[in-house]
């Protein structure tokens, strides 16, 4: 099923090489020419055998990875915003209320008890602390974190906790477009269930999903349109380049 | 969904700065924006020009060339168009140089010595800035000397203590707390958590972060210590023989490096 | 009554004019306008050596000698006594170089010396006072290179003097600097007053005569010229207060100067008696 709106985010002809200049300038393609559109309450699913570049795309999205070639656009009522040549400063407020991103894997701070961390996207608003807590304290619960759990730093939690806690992190703000890399690679039954839910309430309130899911039952459950990434893999497509002039010093 | 405004006031401009002691030493024509509420970190090796940087940035050493502007209007909270407010760090005399970074500045030094005055108490230390603003009532710093000590958690209890019966991770917080009772419009950290213990640096990183929020903070960071930017940094500068290599997000920086030297700094890093 | 001692015959032989040569002295005297010009601004002059070490007393003399006319009436003081051996040694030493009369008394001084004391009696218009300093300096506790400190002046970089007496507070529970406590005068230069009890920081404060201070070893002078402000600095909750003694002086039963405590016996007997001398003895004479 296809939305009919207007497309929230365009992809158009990506491109994504790494230059390793550790190997002599080899230069490996990741990603060629790959073109979507995205809308809002959609969920667009990337599909494909795991390997390098499966994340490639979603962190050209979240502004991690430089993009090589190729535009990524925002449509907004007001304008278009082309974010492959974004000026860094301008990824902090972009971050902040529009692109939101559920990693894989927690970067774990030292000391930062779970419910801060997932408070954090909402204070970085300016949202009143007692507000922001009872908020995450909902969410945490919400993913069946063990109460005794919210207030100790999440370094000493199995995958599990860890990634509850990113994923309450990563759907407590409600960001306008969010990219989901494997959100529950290592999850239970009740909690992928749990997820699912998440994802369903965002699609409802007109959030537009990019994902990636491993997990057929719910990658089935939760996407509007697959786009099998396959054709566009350039992984191991191996350019020998001159080594620069910075390596030959 | 309106396109959100993405420019932020840009509190601090380096425009080719230069100063170098010899070829390759020093810093070269570098060029930078510090915006409003921004952590901007400066990486590289020791003798990578990162520490001269820091101080033509803070206005304790005359650049050979190019301008430090400060826009004194941004700092207070007023996205004035024009040069109004705007002062060019080396035009402007040395006493109001100094004042600047007496009154509306803060420095934090690597090793809390420099930054502390170890002969009195750490409250008489934290109230130091806030009587050179003219604060003239003891109970009020004693208040405010407590109140930031607790936010940096030492214990107020501890207030009469001198600085040199503390711990190098507790005189640190100490200078940290003595540098934002002031609220300074601009911080400048030099390796802030250098020659601390792996388990004080993560407790400090911690507390940096949660000031820099709650304040709005805007820092210039030189630390050689990827790890240390990765978690206080929203945006690095890589820097190499005086001269910025590289410049982005902090995890473009870190996950998708682009110079050779910045993907051989990275990749030199155990977990960065 | 007069106690002016006026010596008979030309001042010693082969000796200036109060000893230093005119030159010396005119040098002097720029220095000295300049620092009346600048009310606190510590002025270096080149200092001469002095027939006495450092720390006896010798910038206080180079400046009594720059101003010293051969009219003038000298009085100095230690500590507030005439009679001491630092005292009686500058007066004579003047008497011989210069041939002034000498005075024990305060009203009759055109020019005082003194070192760690302000006579009790009101100065008048006209009269000088010069004060013997030992460290000139105020930020001095705090910063030794003299490169920092003159531009901490220059900048009024001042919060450090209220963190000393942060401190003391902290410790004592109350301002404990008892002597050398740091003014502002004119509200622009932090001065120290040389070690005079706090209890003469109040007559500092628009005082009619002219108040010149000079340290020999640092080679610094600087003033404070009449009807000047003189702040002594303190906390709006900790204001400055002056010394205050439960007993009269057991000589003139004076109770509003500045007492000296002075051991009586082995037994631990002690009595608190006026520390200026002219002033108790002038009361007492008065008394009897």
């Amino acid at each position: 099923m296809t939305s009919l709106k207007q497309p929230f985010l365009s992809v158009d002809a990506l491109h994504k090489a790494f230059v390793l200049h550790g190997q002599g300038g080899m230069t490996l393609e990741v990603m060629r020419d790959l073109s979507l559109t995205l809308s809002p309450g959609e969920c667009l699913v990337l599909a494909g055998p795991s390997g390098i570049g499966k994340s490639t795309l979603l962190k050209m999205l979240h502004g991690s990875y430089r993009v090589t070639a190729g535009r990524l656009t925002l449509h907004f009522e007001d304008g278009d915003l082309s974010l492959e040549a974004l000026p860094a400063h301008a990824w902090h407020t972009l971050r902040r209320d529009v692109i939101g991103y559920v990693s894989q894997f927690l970067r774990v701070v030292p000391r930062v008890p779970a419910v801060e961390v997932v408070m954090e996207p909402l204070l970085a608003r300016g949202v009143d602390e007692a507000e922001a807590r009872l908020r995450a304290e909902a969410m945490l619960a919400r993913l069946n974190l063990p109460e005794r759990l919210w207030n100790l730093s999440p370094g000493t939690f199995s995958g599990g906790e860890q990634q509850r806690v990113n994923i309450a992190r990563g759907f407590i703000a409600e960001h306008p477009l969010l990219l989901l890399d494997e959100p529950t690679a290592s999850l239970d039954a009740a909690n992928r269930e749990v997820v699912v839910g998440l994802i369903e309430e965002a699609k409802a309130r007109g959030a537009a999903l990019l994902g990636i899911f491993h997990d057929e039952d719910v990658r089935e459950r939760v996407a509007d349109r697959l786009l099998p990434l396959t054709p566009h893999m350039g992984a191991n497509v191996v350019t020998a380049q001159p080594a620069t002039e910075e390596m030959r010093r | 969904m309106k396109r959100p405004d993405l420019n932020r006031a840009v509190l601090l401009e380096a425009r080719g700065v230069s100063r170098l002691y010899g070829p390759g030493k020093g810093c070269e024509a570098v060029s930078l924006r510090l915006h409003r509420g921004e952590v901007l970190g400066i990486v590289g090796e020791s003798g990578s020009g990162k520490s001269t940087l820091l101080r033509l940035l803070a206005g304790m050493e005359r650049p050979d060339a190019g301008q430090v502007i400060y826009r004194a209007s941004v700092a207070q909270g007023l996205d004035a168009a024009g040069h109004e407010g705007e002062l060019d760090l080396y035009a402007i005399g040395e006493a109001r140089r100094r004042a600047l970074l007496r009154m509306e500045w803060g420095l934090v030094h690597q090793n809390p010595r420099d930054g502390l005055r170890l002969g009195v108490s750490a409250g008489a230390n934290i109230g130091e800035r806030l009587m050179a603003l003219g604060e003239r009532h003891y109970g009020q710093l004693r208040a405010a000397g407590q109140d930031w000590m607790g936010r940096v958690e030492l214990d107020p209890e501890r207030i009469d203590d001198a600085p040199r019966t503390f711990s190098g991770g507790m005189q640190q917080r100490l200078q940290i707390a003595r540098t934002l009772v002031t609220r300074p419009n601009l911080v400048f950290m030099d390796e802030p958590t250098g020659g601390l213990d792996v388990s004080v640096q993560a407790r400090l990183l911690d507390m940096l972060r949660t000031l820099v929020r709650e304040l709005g903070l805007s820092v210039i960071l030189v630390t050689h210590d990827l790890a240390v930017a990765r978690l206080l940094a929203h945006r690095l500068m890589v820097m190499r023989r005086g001269q910025v290599v590289e410049t982005g997000l902090t995890d473009q920086i870190l996950d998708d490096p682009q110079h050779a030297y910045t993907q051989l700094l990275v990749s030199s890093v155990l977990t960065p | 009554m007069n106690s002016v001692d006026r010596r008979e015959g030309p001042p010693a032989d082969g000796y200036n004019f109060a000893y230093l040569d005119e030159q010396t002295k005119r040098m002097i005297r720029r220095g000295l306008l300049k620092a009346v010009a600048i009310p606190g601004y510590q002025v270096p002059f080149g200092g001469r050596e002095m027939p006495m070490p450092y720390g006896w007393g010798t910038g206080g003399m180079q400046l009594t000698a720059s101003v010293l006319g051969q009219d003038d009436v000298l009085k100095v003081i230690d500590q507030g006594a005439d009679d001491t051996t630092n005292a009686v040694s500058i007066r004579a030493f003047f008497e011989r170089v210069a041939g002034v009369a000498t005075t024990t008394t305060t009203t009759e001084a055109d020019v005082i010396q003194t070192r760690h004391r302000i006579p009790e009696q009101p100065l008048r218009q006209g009269q000088i006072l010069i004060f013997q300093v030992p460290i000139p300096e105020p930020l001095r506790f705090i910063e030794p290179s003299e490169v920092e400190t003159r531009l901490m002046h220059a900048l009024e970089e001042y919060g450090v003097m209220h963190v000393k007496l942060y401190e003391d507070i902290a410790r004592h529970g109350h301002i404990a600097t008892t002597y050398a406590y740091p003014v502002k005068v004119d509200g622009r230069y932090v001065t120290d007053p040389s070690p005079i009890p706090k209890f003469d920081n109040p007559k500092l404060h628009m005082a009619e005569s002219l108040m010149l201070f000079g340290a020999g070893r640092e080679k610094r002078l600087y003033a404070i010229p009449p009807y000047t402000r003189v702040e002594s600095l303190d906390f709006e909750d900790h204001p400055f207060e002056v010394q205050q003694w439960d007993v009269p002086c057991a000589i003139c039963g004076a109770r509003d100067t500045f007492l000296d405590e002075v051991i009586t016996d082995d037994q631990g007997g002690r009595m608190f008696v006026c520390s200026d001398t002219d002033y108790c003895q002038s009361r007492a004479e008065e008394v009897a």
